[in-house]
């Protein structure tokens, strides 16, 4: 429907990956989206945006974050298996990487208030923690059923002084907190920062988050040359729920057809159970959040309520860029169901003594189907630990043991 | 190209646009609030087309989306349902207002198609960008007859509010301030006559009215000093939660605002 995109990494003036993307937007959103869009790029090149940004990442987030060579994981697949540490990030997960890019982003906009929607929860967490770091105000939309499951992270969110609001719509999740944070952004509209947390919503936040969260393959790219010899592994593999860690997992790799690149989708009860959120399967073309992309929708266009037991990829849709990416062959989707993340969950805690989040374990749940040989480089993005699923773990212990 | 719409602005001044979604209360009440509406008074009949996700609108017509939903509402339904409708009330523009995302899983060509076939008069779709409905869809919209109606807000600045104009062919809405639709919040008076008196003074070829948290006469009349007229909406799906008999109190709701 628009010019196409000439690199991976860049979509088109108006927000195009291929056929996927734009601003989908009621007029109520336009003077903002268009603020953001016209300033994003000049602001993120600033010497002293990025002198910031880069000492925060140091000295705040903890960056950079270790690859580990996980050598009992990869005797038991066969291949050479390094983890990407996000999960030693500030704030327990990969999502801080982009609140601080975010927040020094708003302050220099002039914004006195931010809002954010919250699905796991660790966003949520990540937004409310650069608020307190800035002392600006914070309100945390959340669905009522996420509430329930990720309380400790509720808990947090409030100990770090930001507001959190329940989203009692529709499924009471992700897409429902989204829909309630746009809602607050139209009523809202002159002193108020939206920090969404994924590549998802109108241009030009897809590309705004993966450059913020490009960090991690960059990282990647230096350490794997200093480990292995080469900057380039054979696989990179994370998990996708709106797609902001596989984004930033990926972004340096889109370009090097060599790397094939794995996005793992949280297949649920199974993707054809109809409880499920595999939407590189089960979506097809339409709007969601003001982004042209794959969403799961009945036949008139009314979007449908995904399934997951992992709070954080129960998303209907899927970022713009990854739409493009399945479309364009340059990713390969996995899907995973519940009970083989929560084995995932177990086999790394045993192997290498790191207890991950539910939705990074479905990535590493798709290792035994990669193919990949002994003298293969297999990079997971860790995207976050398990401290916040401890509740899910204890309920499923069944299956985890 | 004369329609329904240009009619009504031409010979007719305080305009009422009563908003409602379609297949709410019940299924098939989207008839009968019509022609009641209409008898009542009602100058233009806004019909929402119910969304699972309408960004722009607040709890009441989002809770009247999912119950339209619920009920059984979509768009080949909503077509056979305006083909009586218009026969019922021949003379009332009627507009269809809604998101995107179903549209274009109907298809928009089959759809603008249908509802100027069914006698349609104008399209509100909020989340359509501007950029693509100049440059896809406006000769569409042109060659089945549809207006377009597009939405100001305070923030809108002065040459994207010329371009609307210079684009619209129906009128244009003025979203009266910041907020979803049937905000409860009394709204910064000064700051809104100081907008009102904005656009007023802009001399626009395109007639306005205005909406959002217009909820009773005294809001009516107001809005009806700044422009050419007003849209109810939530206030009246709010009146319509509750009612025994969703017609009458629809008519009663209008006589009381066009007294």
């Amino acid at each position: 429907m628009t010019p196409t995109t000439t690199s991976y990494q860049q979509p088109s003036a108006r927000g195009y990956y291929g056929e996927f993307g734009g601003a989908f937007i009621p007029e109520m959103l336009y003077p903002n989206v268009e603020e953001l869009r016209t300033r994003y790029l000049d602001i993120l090149a600033d010497p002293g945006f990025q002198a910031e940004l880069q000492l925060l990442l140091r000295d705040y987030v903890g960056r950079p974050t270790p690859l580990f060579e996980a050598k009992r994981l990869s005797a038991r697949y066969g291949t050479r298996i390094f983890l990407k540490r996000e999960d030693l990030c500030h704030t327990g997960a990969h999502k801080i990487n982009n609140t601080v890019g975010q927040i020094l982003l708003a302050q220099r906009l002039g914004k006195k208030r931010i809002i954010a929607e919250t699905g796991a929860g660790q966003h949520g967490v990540a937004t409310a923690t650069v608020c307190a770091l800035m002392g600006l105000p914070c309100v945390v939309y959340m669905g009522a059923v996420d509430m329930e499951r990720q309380a400790p992270n509720v808990a947090r969110m409030r100990l770090l002084g930001a507001e959190v609001r329940r989203a009692e719509s529709g499924s009471q999740t992700l897409k429902d907190a989204t829909n309630e944070a746009i809602r607050d952004w139209i009523a809202n509209p002159v002193d108020t920062h939206y920090i969404i947390g994924s590549v998802v919503g109108p241009h030009p936040y897809p590309d705004l988050v993966a450059r913020l969260q490009a960090v991690i393959s960059e990282e990647m790219r230096a350490q794997l040359l200093e480990k292995t010899g080469t900057e380039l592994p054979d696989y990179v593999v994370a998990c996708v729920g709106g797609g902001s860690n596989a984004a930033g997992a990926f972004y340096h790799f889109l370009d090097e057809p060599s790397v094939r690149l794995i996005a793992v989708e949280a297949a649920g009860h199974g993707v054809d159970s109809g409880h499920s959120a595999a939407t590189s399967v089960l979506g097809t073309p339409g709007i969601i959040h003001g982004s042209r992309t794959l969403l799961m929708q009945d036949e008139h266009g009314q979007i449908t309520e995904p399934y997951s037991l992992s709070a954080g990829l129960d998303y209907p849709g899927i970022g713009p860029l990854h739409a493009h990416l399945g479309a364009s062959g340059r990713a390969e989707f996995i899907a995973i169901t519940d009970d083989e993340a929560l084995a995932a969950v177990s086999e790394l805690s045993r192997l290498e003594g790191i207890i991950p989040a539910l939705e990074t374990a479905h990535a590493l749940a798709a290792l035994g189907q990669l193919g990949a040989g002994p003298d293969d480089v297999v990079v997971v993005n860790l995207s976050g630990r398990g401290d916040k699923d401890l509740e899910t773990y204890l309920k499923n212990m069944d299956k985890l043991l | 190209m004369n329609n329904r719409l240009h009619q009504a602005f031409a010979s007719k001044q305080n305009l009422l646009n009563m908003y409602f979604t379609a297949g709410y209360p019940s299924l098939h009440d989207t008839l009968p609030l019509a022609k009641s509406l209409v008898e009542a008074g009602a100058d233009i009949l806004e019909i929402g087309m119910p969304f699972s996700d309408p960004l722009a609108d607040g709890p009441v017509i989002q809770h009247s989306s999912a119950v339209a939903l619920a009920n059984g509402m979509n768009l080949p339904v909503l077509f056979e349902q305006l083909r009586e409708l218009r026969a019922a009330v021949p003379e009332t523009p009627v507009l269809l207002m809604g998101y995107l995302n179903p549209v274009l899983q109907f298809g928009m060509e089959k759809f603008l198609q249908k509802a100027a076939e069914v006698g349609v008069d104008g399209l509100i779709l909020p989340d359509l960008p501007l950029d693509e409905y100049d440059e896809q869809y406006h000769a569409l919209f042109q060659q089945y007859g549809l207006k377009a109606v597009f939405l100001i807000t305070p923030q809108t600045s002065e040459e994207r509010i010329r371009r609307l104009d210079a684009l619209s062919d129906a009128f244009l809405y003025l979203v009266s301030g910041p907020g979803t639709t049937g905000g409860t919040t009394l709204p910064d008076l000064q700051a809104q006559e100081q907008y009102f008196g904005r656009i007023a003074g802009m001399n626009l070829k395109t007639p306005r009215l205005i909406g959002f948290g217009i909820a009773d006469k005294a809001g009516f009349d107001r809005a009806c000093s700044h422009a050419e007229g007003a849209i109810i909406g939530s206030a009246l799906i709010r009146a319509l939660e509750d009612a025994e008999d969703a017609p009458a109190t629809a008519g009663r709701f209008v006589r009381g605002i066009k007294s």
